[in-house]
């Protein structure tokens, strides 16, 4: 299996980003925990593996 | 008529300084199922008890399907299931909508449903009775247990009671006394873990109330903002109802009935009437101790291991314990196997144990977010499980009770041969339909050999064969085929499986299971 991939993997980092910073603009803290909250689980889910988060929750940690 | 709970005599003893093979002390049911198993293997036990009749208050209410099989081994499945009320479904709401149901038991044809809900009194009653029908159970009431000493063959003990102290001689003492275990005290045993910092109402309330017989669970509802509640239908119209009350309530304060009465008509609404039958404020914790074993005193249920009561994983883990300790001490003292055998019951239930613990603290933290990062989380778990059913399994709202399935232990006897799915060494012996009853009626308390299909069944000593058909429902849940052969514990856990029949295999896999090799 696999590990998290680290490496450029994204078919379009500008455009990711700046949905991720759409999506938020005009969100209150609060609002935009929430939003951030549930894109993990969908992504999580999508992943499919508790390892792999797991991989990413600790890098992010450092 | 509110329950009316029986009293024992107290009957002054005639025995001081007697020596006895085992005593077991303890209050509550754990105690009870321990020693009417050893006399279902034909050992006779003395019983003490501090008190002179059965659990106060409700307590533990929800008995899993497993407890319900060890039950119906000792004889009481019927009666409990006539007694209990049956539930299989479970459903969470978050606010005001049902966020989703789940089916504990998708599967027919098991005489035991995944759960029933019987009043922790009335099984205690059934247990006693069923006790004193074997004749080798000695129960004495208003018995405590104040002092000990260990020596080298056994505990001797000093037991208080109305008519004054006298002592016991214990070859093997059964410590099934509870969280707050006077026998643990007594030995300055660590009992170390989490605390949870949060309170809990339960209310037993009578009342005829439109509810179906399912565990309903409820995050932040509207009749009890910020705090999550579970409703539980139990025994002669009786309802279990738990608040969640926060770590700065006050638990006198919250105890008073006008208090109580107001959060259960909130929930229930102007129209329904209610009695309340009992009231208790808790909090928890998840702890257990380093071994459970100590020489020759035993410890089961809440005094070895304590967990949050979400997942009833308490009283199902307690009853697993004297289910997993009493053929082991029995087959001991008959001769048949060494002192050896007991050290198994650490090496089964301590992972057992964990794997409660576990659980239920992932329940606890999910139904008592420690921060806002956590809330956050909760919150949008619960908002995505609405609509996606990927979030369901996210939603954690108590994980129920599961038998342990002993993967690891040194008494099984590993595959020989790859298997196609079924059950593998540890696990406990799945039930079906068998000749017109079930086929975990049939396995008696020794050791079993499911043989499938129409092998000749030569059998070792100490076993008895239970001939299957090779295609069918046991075949399938055995995931057996013909020839194939399934060796079941005493505990009806399984012991050893093989695409043959060869009984030198199936002497030496009991062997294993009893410690002799």
């Amino acid at each position: 299996m696999p590990d998290l991939i680290t490496t450029a993997n994204l078919d379009d980092p500008d455009g990711m980003f700046e949905a991720l910073m759409e999506a938020h603009r005009d969100l209150a803290p609060e609002a935009s925990r929430q939003l951030d909250a549930k894109l993990v689980l969908l992504l999580a889910n999508h992943i499919g593996r508790a390892d792999i988060v797991k991989q990413a929750i600790a890098l992010a940690a450092k | 008529m509110p329950y009316q709970p029986p009293r024992y005599p107290f009957r002054p003893p005639t025995d001081p300084g007697a020596r006895h093979p085992v005593i077991v002390f303890g209050g509550g049911m754990v105690r009870l199922t321990a020693a009417l198993d050893l006399a279902r293997h034909g050992q006779p036990v003395v019983l003490l008890d501090d008190d002179d009749t059965v659990s106060i208050g409700s307590r533990a209410i929800c008995h899993a399907k497993r407890t319900l099989e060890i039950f119906s081994r000792l004889g009481l499945g019927e009666s409990l299931l006539a007694k209990g009320v049956t539930w299989n479904t479970g459903r969470v709401f978050a606010g005001e909508k049902q966020v989703f149901a789940f089916d504990l038991l998708p599967e027919p044809d098991h005489q035991f449903p995944a759960f029933i809900n019987l009043q922790q009194y009335h099984l205690e009653e059934m247990l006693v009775q069923a006790c004193r029908a074997t004749s080798l159970v000695d129960l004495r009431w208003k018995s405590r247990i104040t002092d000990l000493a260990q020596t080298n063959a056994g505990t001797t003990l000093t037991v208080e009671t109305p008519d004054g102290t006298y002592n016991l001689h214990a070859d093997w003492l059964l410590a099934a006394d509870g969280a707050r275990s006077t026998i643990r005290h007594a030995m300055n045993l660590p009992f170390v873990g989490k605390t949870f910092q949060d309170r809990f109402l339960i209310a037993d309330v009578t009342m005829r109330a439109p509810f179906p017989a399912e565990r309903w669970f409820w995050f932040n509802p509207p009749f009890h903002p910020g705090g999550s509640v579970l409703l539980h239908r139990q025994a002669d119209n009786v309802w279990r109802i738990d608040f969640q009350l926060g770590w700065e309530a006050d638990p006198e304060a919250e105890k008073a009935p006008e208090k109580v009465r107001a959060r259960v008509a909130a929930m229930l609404g102007p129209n329904t009437e209610f009695e309340l039958e009992w009231v208790s404020v808790y909090t928890f914790r998840c702890r257990r101790l380093e071994k459970f074993r100590h020489g020759r005193i035993l410890f089961l249920g809440d005094a070895a291991h304590q967990v949050s009561p979400f997942g009833a994983r308490g009283g199902n883990g307690g009853i697993q314990d004297a289910d997993n300790l009493a053929w082991k001490l029995a087959a001991h003292l008959r001769g048949d196997a060494p002192e050896t055998l007991l050290d198994s019951y650490d090496a089964e239930r301590i992972p057992a144990a964990d794997e409660n613990i576990l659980a239920s603290t992932r329940s606890t933290d999910f139904i008592t977010p420690k921060n806002e990062a956590a809330h956050a989380y909760r919150a949008a778990v619960l908002a995505l499980a609405e609509h996606h059913a990927f979030a369901r399994p996210l939603v954690n709202s108590g994980r129920l009770s599961r038998p342990a399935s002993l993967a690891a232990s040194p008494l099984n006897t590993p595959d020989d041969a790859p298997w196609n799915g079924g059950l593998p060494p540890g696990s406990p012996a799945a039930d079906a339909p068998h000749a017109k009853t079930w086929l975990l009626h049939h396995l008696g308390h020794g050791f079993t050999a499911l043989i499938f299909g129409d092998t000749p069944a030569e059998m070792p000593d100490g076993v008895t064969a239970l001939h299957l058909p090779a295609h069918g429902l046991a075949a399938t849940r055995y995931g057996a085929r013909a020839g194939d052969v399934v060796l079941i514990r005493p505990d009806q856990h399984i012991a050893a499986r093989w695409h043959r029949h060869d009984p030198e295999a199936i002497a030496a896999a009991r062997r294993r299971a009893l410690c002799l090799t």
